[in-house]
C-alpha cells in the first residue's frame, strides 16, 4: 500500500505540464475577464479617465471616492440598498424558512406547491419587472390597486405605485421577493433536510412541543444554511439593476435608484468611466465586507458545535 | 399528523391553508400574463381590475402573430439559445477540466492558483461589468456573440461545484486506470465524466439559470437586433409604439415557456442544483 501510493505521487508531480493544460483555459478565462477587469477598475476609479475625451488621463487619488461619496444621488442609492435589503432579506428568508418547513411535513401535494413557488425562478428579472408593471397598474383598473381594495374593504386609494416615490421601492422589493424567494426555499429545505431527524426525536420525548423544537432544533441545526442565505440575499440587494432599469429609471426623484444604475448611468449618460469604477468598487467593498462578516458568523458557530 | 389529535389537525388545516393562499398569490401573477397574452391589447388593462383578469374573454392567438410581425423575435430567441447555449457547453467542459487538476493531480502551483480561484468566487459581476466592457471595447468585441459568450465560460462557482463533487469520487478507480496506462486526459473523459454526471446536470442547469436571463451585460454591449437575447429584446418592445399589452405578454409568455417546459421535465435536477448552491459552506 505505502509502495503504491508513493508511486503514484511520484507518478503525479511529473504532470504538471498536463495538468497546466487542463487547467489552462478556465484559468486564463478568470485573469482575462474577471482578474483583470477587477484589477483596472482599481486603477481607473483612480484616475479621471472618461471615453472619447481629448484631454489627458491624470491620476486623481481618491478624488472619485470623495467626489461620489458626496453626491446625492449616489448616496440615495447606497440607501436605497440598504432599505431594500434591511426590508427584503429578513421578509424572504423568512418566507423561504417558512415554505420550506411546511413542505418539509408529509402533506399531500407538497411537490405541486414547491413547483408553484419556486416557478418564478425561471422567470428572467426582465420579464418579471414587464409582468409586474401590468400588475401595478395606476387607478382602480389596476390588479394590485383593486386587491388591495378588496383586502382593506375599500379604505385603499389606488396608487400609481411606481411613479410615487413612497411606493416605487416596496413595489420593486415585492416583485424581487416573489421572484427569487423559491429558490431560497429550496435551499432551506436541504438545510432542513440535513438536520437530523433523532434531534427531533430526542426532544419530543423530553416533552418540548412544535414551537420549543423549532427553537432549539430548526434554528439551530439550520444555523449555518440562514447565514448563508442572508449573506447571498443581501449581496443580491446590492446588485439591484434590472428592475429598476426597466420600471422607473432611477426615479421618482432618485427614490429606485440603486449603486449598479448609478454606475451604468456615469458609464453610459456622461462616458465617466472612471467615475463608474469608482462605484463598482464601492459595491465590491460591501460585498467583501458581507462575506467577512458571514464568514465569522459561521466560524464561531463552529467553534460553538 | 397520523395520530389526529385535535391540536395536530388544526396544524394541519392551517398548513394546507397558508400554503394554498401563498400559491394562489405566487400563481397569480403568471396566470395573468399567460391569459392576458390571448386577450385583445385594451382587454388586458380593461379587465386587471376585475376577477375577469383571470378570464381569457375574446380569447385569440392574434397577439402572437402580432409580436412576429413586429419584432424579429425569432432572431432574438435564437441569439438566446445560441449564447447561453455555448456558455453553458464551453463552460462544462473548461470548468469541470480545471477542477479536475485541482481536486485529483499532483502539481507545482496548484495551491495557489487553486487559492486564486477561491478568491474570484466573492466578487459578483456587477462588480466588474464596467471595466470589462471598456475592456470588450478595446478588443472590438462590442456587438457580437463573442462579447457575450467568452468572458463568462470560466466561471469559478462552477469550478468549485465540480471540485466538491471530484472530491467524492473514489481514488482507487483513477488508480487502476493509471495502472493501466491511461494519461490524465483520458482518465478524465473516459472515467471521470460519465461518474460525475450529476455535477454536470447540476451546473449545466445553474448556469443556464444564471445566464438566460441575463439584462445588464448584453444592455451594455449589444446596441442592435442581430445580437440581441430576449431579456432585452423584451425591454425594448415593451416601450415599441403603440403599446399593446397583449402582445408584450405574449411575447413573455414565448420567452418563458420554453424554460418552464424544461423545468417542469427536469425537476428533480433544478431541486438538486438549487440547493447544491447553498452547501457550498
Amino acid at each position: 500500500m505505502g509502495n503504491r501510493s508513493r508511486q503514484s505521487g511520484g507518478f503525479l508531480t511529473g504532470r504538471t505540464a498536463e495538468a497546466l493544460c487542463l487547467a489552462g483555459p478556465a484559468l486564463l478565462g478568470l485573469l482575462l475577464f474577471v482578474a483583470a477587469p477587477f484589477a483596472i477598475a482599481l486603477i481607473l476609479s483612480l484616475t479621471n479617465f472618461r471615453m472619447g475625451t481629448p484631454l489627458e488621463t491624470q491620476f486623481v487619488g481618491l478624488e472619485q471616492y470623495r467626489r461620489i461619496l458626496g453626491d446625492e444621488a449616489f448616496r440615495r442609492a447606497l440607501l436605497n440598498n440598504a432599505v431594500f435589503a434591511l426590508v427584503v432579506v429578513p421578509v424572504q428568508t423568512g418566507l423561504a424558512l417558512g415554505l420550506a418547513l411546511l413542505l418539509n411535513r408529509q402533506l399531500r401535494g407538497r411537490v405541486l406547491f414547491r413547483t408553484l413557488f419556486f416557478m418564478p425562478v425561471v422567470f428572467p428579472m426582465a420579464l418579471v419587472a414587464v409582468v409586474w408593471q401590468v400588475l401595478l397598474a395606476p387607478g382602480p383598473d389596476g390588479l394590485i390597486n383593486s386587491l388591495m381594495g378588496i383586502l382593506t374593504f375599500g379604505a385603499w386609494t389606488p396608487r400609481d405605485f411606481l411613479r410615487d416615490p413612497q411606493f416605487a421601492l416596496p413595489a420593486i422589493m415585492l416583485m424581487s421577493i416573489w421572484q427569487g424567494v423559491g429558490f431560497q426555499m429550496v435551499i432551506m429545505l436541504a438545510g432542513r433536510q440535513a438536520v437530523p431527524e433523532h434531534l427531533y426525536e430526542a426532544a419530543s420525548v423530553e416533552g418540548a412541543g412544535a414551537w420549543r423544537q423549532f427553537l432549539h432544533v430548526t434554528l439551530p441545526g439550520m444555523k449555518n444554511t440562514i447565514f448563508f442565505v442572508v449573506v447571498v440575499t443581501t449581496i443580491l440587494a446590492f446588485r439591484l439593476f434590472d428592475q429598476v432599469d426597466i420600471l422607473t429609471q432611477g426615479g421618482p426623484r432618485h427614490a429606485t435608484t440603486t449603486v449598479m444604475y448609478e454606475a451604468v448611468r456615469a458609464t453610459f449618460a456622461e462616458a465617466r468611466v472612471a467615475r463608474a469604477a469608482a462605484m463598482t468598487v464601492v459595491f465590491f467593498l460591501i460585498v467583501v465586507g458581507l462575506a467577512l462578516v458571514q464568514r465569522r458568523l459561521m466560524k464561531e458557530e463552529r467553534e460553538i458545535t | 399528523m397520523k395520530t389526529g389529535t385535535a391540536s395536530s389537525r388544526l396544524a394541519l388545516v392551517a398548513s394546507y391553508a397558508i400554503l394554498l393562499v401563498c400559491a394562489a398569490l405566487f400563481f397569480l401573477p403568471v396566470a395573468f400574463m399567460i391569459v392576458a397574452s390571448f386577450k385583445p391589447d385594451d382587454l388586458v388593462l380593461g379587465e386587471a381590475g376585475t376577477w375577469r383578469a383571470l378570464v381569457p374573454t375574446d380569447a385569440s392567438l392574434s397577439n402572437y402573430a402580432d409580436v412576429f410581425e413586429r419584432v424579429n423575435f425569432a432572431r432574438y430567441f435564437m441569439n438566446s439559445v445560441v449564447i447561453t447555449g455555448a456558455i453553458v457547453t464551453a463552460g462544462l467542459l473548461v470548468n469541470s477540466m480545471v477542477a479536475y487538476a485541482f481536486a485529483r493531480m499532483r502539481w507545482r502551483g496548484r495551491k495557489l492558483l487553486f487559492g486564486f480561484v477561491l478568491a474570484l468566487l466573492i466578487l459578483p459581476f456587477e462588480a466588474i461589468a464596467v471595466p470589462l466592457f471598456y475592456q470588450m471595447i478595446e478588443f472590438g468585441w462590442r456587438n457580437s456573440y463573442q462579447v457575450q459568450i467568452v468572458p463568462f465560460i470560466a466561471n469559478a462557482f462552477s469550478i468549485y461545484l465540480f471540485y466538491s463533487f471530484f472530491l467524492q469520487i473514489p481514488r482507487e478507480m483513477e488508480e487502476a486506470a493509471a495502472i493501466d496506462g491511461a494519461g490524465s486526459w483520458r482518465t478524465f473523459f473516459t472515467l471521470i465524466v460519465p461518474l460525475a454526471k450529476p455535477a454536470f446536470a447540476t451546473v449545466a442547469i445553474l448556469s443556464f439559470l444564471m445566464h438566460w436571463g441575463n439584462y445588464l451585460w448584453p444592455l451594455m454591449v449589444v446596441d442592435y437586433e442581430t445580437y440581441r437575447p430576449l431579456p432585452v429584446g423584451l425591454a425594448e418592445f415593451q416601450t415599441l409604439p403603440p403599446i399593446q399589452w397583449g402582445d408584450i405578454m405574449a411575447f413573455g409568455v414565448m420567452m418563458v415557456l420554453p424554460v418552464l417546459v424544461v423545468f417542469l421535465v427536469f425537476q428533480k435536477g433544478f431541486v438538486r442544483g438549487v440547493a447544491a448552491s447553498g452547501m457550498k459552506h
